[in-house]
């Protein structure tokens, strides 16, 4: 018996959201019993693997062929229900980003286990009972899942759960899976990657957002400031997204990007539903705006009514001063 | 070319939400329901367009739902498609829509089954890839970009930190999302065109589902918000370290 996780690395360290999986895993194994098994591309460095066995995998599986390194979600799925199977697996889990998106469907139908896509916390357990809660109805709702199936799929919001750090060393081993034949069918021609050196928006904890009310996009600086003070990533609204004014891969929001940071700064933007209904799972919101009125006050947690032209630098200051006090 | 575009019921996003029998049903009553934006916006009119510029093909509408949804489903058709089919249920998981669209879709010859990227009310992101799976095809998730040029299809999809261009043989299975159309709005020709294109109701195939939903709660909103003087940013700093924790 075990439960088996799918996890990834990037930029020479293990994912954070692969991590808060394991961690989850780790929860749910706790529970019912059996191994951790985390499944990685053999590709990835080894010396890694200590990371997972920190967030609770008892074991690191390495998997070897082409087409698993170039990310095809078909064969990942195939990878996972072969170890599922070999390992006798209870519970399939992945974090519900891109791949996880792609691959855990598949597995799924392939396994023909039940499946709860965005889990929030970790699920309830007890005798026969097996119970999911997820986020529905634009962050309104949440939703309590019962999964009836013997082998169950969830894939984990990011940002739901802290890492664990408490698991002790892994044991590794390589799995020799079929893949022959096996292909999504589809071919990567070329990756259009953004360099950048800070967090990718889903899976930062921090971000300063901004929207109509900077006016312009020139006047970016004084967000971007605040953001490198505080180690944040940059996000936008709708409208400045739909105005050029910000890359479309900035933009927070129903249409746009779904996030759940620690910290949300909002300044300049009124709040809309749907703009909401991207941010409101954020832990803490700062709603800085000129119109008392706008309705984001009423879901922030702080607001600050004035001129963001002068309260960002100021806001800046007091960032960088704190920042050097706990040096 | 033929396309079927899967389309979803949901509730508005600025509709107010209440749970019924001791929170174990979604409460209907006075919720306006719309075809999920994902869905209409850009599975829809992206399916469209690819038909205009080939000057043939068949646009065909699937939805799984009850009778209540014909209104969604014909708004559907005044946008543009040319017919309907719906499964006649409730539409259940991810899993029990999957296998109603592959079952359906099964020989029929479809070049492209396109679906949103998520729905709006549950955002699982779950049933593009459950079809290409049952079907055995080429699935693209998260694409922002769809052309067809003869049997090959290119689409721009989303990766960790940027985007990919990627290519897949016809059939394939599409999610699509923001970028690759823009929303249409029925004109008073289609709207009546709508009124008597076909809308075939079928029976549903497999009535499993492996998940179910057995309560809701709704979630409370945040403590009454905190406001800070404009000139007072140490304190928002201080509040933000000592209090709220998350610097």
């Amino acid at each position: 018996m075990s439960v088996i996780v799918y996890t990834e690395a990037a930029k020479g360290k293990i994912r954070k959201n692969s991590l808060e999986a394991v961690t989850y895993a780790a929860a749910i194994a706790a529970k019912v019993g059996g191994e951790v098994v985390a499944v990685i591309d053999a590709a990835v460095d080894a010396a890694l693997h200590a990371d997972l066995g920190k967030a609770g995998a008892q074991k690191v599986l390495t998997v070897n062929h082409a087409s698993l390194s170039s990310g095809d979600a078909r064969a990942w799925a195939a990878v996972m229900e072969q170890v599922a199977q070999a390992h006798g697996a209870k519970v399939v889990v992945f974090s519900h980003d891109l791949a996880g998106k792609d691959i855990a469907p598949r597995v799924a139908v392939r396994l023909k286990a039940g499946i709860v896509a965005g889990a929030v916390d970790f699920p309830t357990i007890d005798g026969g009972k097996f119970e999911v809660r997820k986020t529905a109805f634009s962050g309104k709702a949440t939703a309590v899942y019962s999964i009836n199936s013997d082998v169950k799929v969830i894939t984990l919001l990011p940002n739901s759960i802290p890492v664990g750090a408490s698991g002790a060393a892994v044991s590794g081993s390589s799995f020799d899976a079929k893949l022959d034949g096996v292909s999504s069918g589809v071919t990567i021609k070329e990756r259009k990657t953004r360099q950048s050196t800070t967090v990718p928006l889903p899976e930062a904890e921090l971000v300063v957002s901004a929207g109509r009310g900077l006016k312009a996009p020139e006047n970016w600086g004084i967000v971007e400031d605040l953001a490198t003070a505080l180690g944040a990533t940059t996000a936008c609204s709708r409208p400045v997204a739909d105005m050029h004014w910000r890359p479309h891969h900035e933009h927070v929001g129903q249409t746009g990007v779904a996030i759940r940071p620690n910290l949300y700064i909002a300044i300049g933007i009124s709040g809309a539903i749907q703009h909401l209904a991207g941010v409101n799972g954020s832990k803490t919101i700062v709603v800085i705006n000129n119109d008392k009125e706008a309705p984001f006050f009423k879901a922030a947690d702080y607001g600050v009514v004035g001129d963001a032209f002068e309260i960002l630098p100021k806001l800046t200051e007091a960032v960088k001063k704190f920042k050097a006090s706990q040096n | 070319m033929k396309i079927l575009v899967c389309i979803s019921s949901v509730p508005d996003t600025t509709t107010k939400i209440a749970f019924v029998n001791e929170n174990r049903e979604f409460s209907k009553q006075g919720v306006q329901f719309i075809i999920n934006p994902y869905d209409e916006w850009y599975a829809l009119v992206r399916a469209l367009e690819l038909k205009e510029a080939k000057g043939s093909g068949q646009v065909t509408l699937f939805h799984v739902g009850l009778a209540e949804n014909e209104a969604i489903i014909r708004k559907g058709l005044a946008i543009g498609a040319d017919d309907a089919v719906r499964v006649d249920a409730d539409p259940g998981d991810a899993y029990f829509v999957a296998q109603q669209i592959a079952a359906y879709a099964a020989g029929k010859g479809y070049d492209l089954i396109l679906v949103g990227k998520e729905t709006i009310d549950y955002n699982s992101s779950m049933v593009g890839g459950m079809v290409a799976e049952l079907m055995n095809l080429p699935y693209v998730s998260m694409a922002s970009k769809l052309d067809v040029a003869g049997a090959e299809i290119t689409a721009e999809c989303d990766i960790d930190g940027g985007t990919a261009v990627v290519t897949c043989a016809a059939p394939a299975v599409i999610s699509c999302q923001k970028g690759m159309a823009e929303a249409r709005i029925p004109n008073m020709r289609g709207i009546m065109a709508a009124r008597t294109k076909p809308l075939e109701t079928v029976q549903v195939l497999d009535n499993s589902t492996l998940t179910k939903v057995e309560n809701y709660r709704l979630n409370e909103g945040r403590q009454a918000v905190k406001m800070i003087d404009a000139g007072s940013m140490d304190e928002l700093v201080r509040l933000l370290h000592e209090e709220a924790k998350v610097i």
